[in-house]
């Protein structure tokens, strides 16, 4: 047998295998209860999210001052606030924000996190030692705190938000990942690749990440939920997007913290909407892990 | 173990250069002047010039870094430029109220949490671990300020049971000693102070606490269970020991390492929760302190007081990693 077709055979193989494990893994995800719970939750948001300009009702910014601060009604499902905005759209048009820029903040953070995380499990040695004591400084500061920090400094709106939400996960994302690399670096597999000769960034990009991927996966998904609550967090402290033209859970909560007593239900709609959507990513981060590492099921 | 020790603190000293070097840069690279920030916009270049100088922002950057590492060495963390007052006083006069609220906060997750996962643990996958999961959820997912809310408007609001914001009722005159209420009430002798520091202190406690109460009640269930299953406890039953002895000399025993590490780790998320808690309940801490000085930009505020949570949050999870080598002598040895 060539070398050559060795490399086609073991590379048909480990196809075969990591399709098997991602179908293997869908299966499970689809028999367990709690993620199909999750996933539904998400779906509600994602198409709110998407459709907000077909389903809401009323424009989410202009309102009538008349209608100001009515409670639940059949014209106003979720009532009105304090300037006659309807409370449904602007629910509907928050969840627009929050996913956009909850899912675009993890996605910073992963691309932060992963760059440094492969590098860094990658080289090893001193690249891999500068690297950890940068993420160790980042790591020092609890999470919010960094993101407040970054908002402060870069100013208010949404890339700021992003950008602040991002940094601050970058660091987990790092960690995990390089642990996951290190993990790898004496495997059968890496030994075998590394013997036929291929190239390090070769054996990094083609052999070792995509094994290292799963409990990426799963952070990343209960990244989104805590990503949610940060930005709406951000919000809450006048942290937020800072644009009158744009509907803000976090804000809208801030704005009505006053009206705790009289109109409690400007708080409960875009309080629910947070908690229910974090839920829903909760919920199918957990199951991704069960049916990603079927170990783990209890 | 000393060795252990010691090698952990010289670790955190590069994190702490790094973190100054980067906080440093981050005012320095601020948009916008202080000395404009302090003076307003109609000030005059002569005026301007003479707070550069008094601010030594005059100098070359790495004198004013090497200045403004002097200054941190010396206790010197800045001045507020909103009201000139010393950030590090500021500080001390306003920790204590965080220490206090984060400390309800822990006893609310632990005291609820450890009894929580254990009873889960003990009917796995039965009605009581469900109902335990999902409150559990509830707990990670809810943001704090929500809670804050729904609890002021059921307790407060609704039922008028608990106070909704503040810690001591303004009538109640109190001798600030430590800027505790329930420890200046203990020394004055004032039990009705402090049984209204205790009111006060309810409803935040709960809000802060839910995310460590969730996660500690998620490990507590996860490590019970593990240890359950473990050989070991199989052979203690089988040698006729009573399900009481079982639980606390051979599970609880083990299941605690996994139990305490997180304790540890969810003190330092505490102490940034409390900035959202403090805003929520007007609670009269370091977190409410970071937000005004957030709205005000007030610069010099913020640099030092994330220095001092990142010191704080460090000296935390290294007396909980010391602890934990204590415990776990595979971690001293490793």
């Amino acid at each position: 047998m060539t070398a050559g077709s060795t490399t086609v055979a073991v590379r048909a193989a480990s196809t075969r295998a990591s399709r098997g494990l991602w179908r293997d893994a869908f299966q499970r995800l689809l028999r367990n209860g709690p993620a199909l719970v999750g996933l539904f939750c998400i779906a509600v948001f994602v198409v709110g999210a998407i459709f907000a300009p077909f389903i809401a009702p009323y424009d989410p910014v202009v309102g009538k001052i008349v209608d100001r601060m009515q409670p639940p009604s059949a014209a106003h499902l979720m009532g009105t606030d304090l300037l006659g905005r309807d409370e449904f759209s602007r629910v509907l048009y928050g969840a627009r924000l929050s996913l956009q820029v909850g899912v675009i903040a993890v996605v910073f953070g992963l691309f932060f996190g992963v760059s440094i995380g492969a590098i860094a499990g990658g080289a090893g040695g001193k690249v891999d030692a500068v690297l950890m004591r940068i993420t160790d400084v980042l790591l020092a500061v609890p999470g919010i705190l960094l993101a407040i920090g970054i908002v402060a400094w870069l100013g208010r709106g949404q890339l700021q938000i992003m950008l602040a939400v991002g940094v601050s996960y970058a660091p987990i994302f790092a960690r995990l990942l390089r642990g996951s690399l290190l993990a790898l670096r004496e495997s059968d597999f890496v030994i075998a690749a590394r013997s036929m000769g291929a190239s390090a960034p070769r054996i990094l990009l083609r052999h070792m990440l995509p094994n290292a991927l799963t409990p990426l996966i799963v952070q990343a998904t209960l990244a989104l939920a805590t990503a949610i609550i940060d930005v709406a967090g951000l919000g809450f402290l006048g942290l937020g997007p800072g644009d009158p033209r744009i509907a803000e859970w976090g804000e809208m909560l801030t704005d009505s913290a006053r009206f705790l007593q009289s109109a409690p239900y400007l708080i409960f709609f875009p309080g629910a909407a947070i908690t229910i959507s974090a839920i829903g990513f909760n919920l199918l981060g957990d199951g991704l892990r069960e049916s990603l590492d079927p170990r783990l099921k209890r | 173990m000393l060795r252990y020790i010691v090698r952990r603190v010289l670790g955190a000293i590069p994190v702490l250069f790094g973190l100054s070097v980067i906080l440093f840069a981050f005012v320095r690279l601020l948009p916008g002047d202080p000395a404009i920030a302090i003076l307003g916009q109609h000030a005059t270049p002569a005026l301007i010039q003479q707070v550069h100088q008094s601010l030594g922002l005059d100098k070359p950057i790495y004198i004013q870094y090497i200045q403004y590492i002097n200054g941190l060495l010396h206790g010197d963390f800045g001045y507020s430029i909103i009201n000139g007052r010393s950030v590090l006083s500021d500080f001390a006069h306003r920790f204590p109220g965080t220490v206090e609220l984060t400390i309800g906060a822990l006893i609310v997750a632990v005291g609820i949490g450890i009894p929580l996962g254990r009873l889960a643990a003990r009917h796995p996958n039965g009605w009581i671990d469900g109902t335990v999961t999902v409150i559990s959820l509830f707990g990670i997912s809810i943001p704090i300020f929500v809670l804050g809310y729904s609890l002021v408007f059921i307790f407060a609001v609704q039922l008028h049971w608990l106070p909704a914001a503040g810690q001591l009722d303004p009538r109640i005159d109190l001798t600030p000693h430590t800027n505790m209420v329930l420890i200046d009430a203990i020394i004055d002798g004032q039990p009705a102070a402090f049984v209204d520091g205790l009111r006060h202190l309810v409803l935040p406690a709960i809000a802060l606490g839910s995310i460590p109460l969730a996660i500690i009640t998620r490990i507590t269930r996860a490590s019970v269970i593990d240890v359950s299953n473990e050989d070991y406890v199989r052979t203690a039953r089988a040698k006729g020991l009573s399900e009481r002895r079982v639980n606390d000399r051979h599970i609880m025993r083990n299941a605690w390492l996994p139990v305490t590490t997180i304790i540890g780790l969810e003190v330092g998320g505490l102490l940034a929760g409390a900035v959202i808690t403090e805003t929520v309940f007007s609670w009269n801490g370091v977190g409410s302190w970071v937000v005004d000085a957030i709205q005000d930009h007030d610069y010099f505020v913020i640099q030092s007081s994330i220095l001092i949570f990142a010191v704080i949050f460090l000296m935390v999870n290294l007396v909980v990693d010391i602890g934990y080598a204590y415990l776990n002598p595979r971690i001293r040895y490793g």
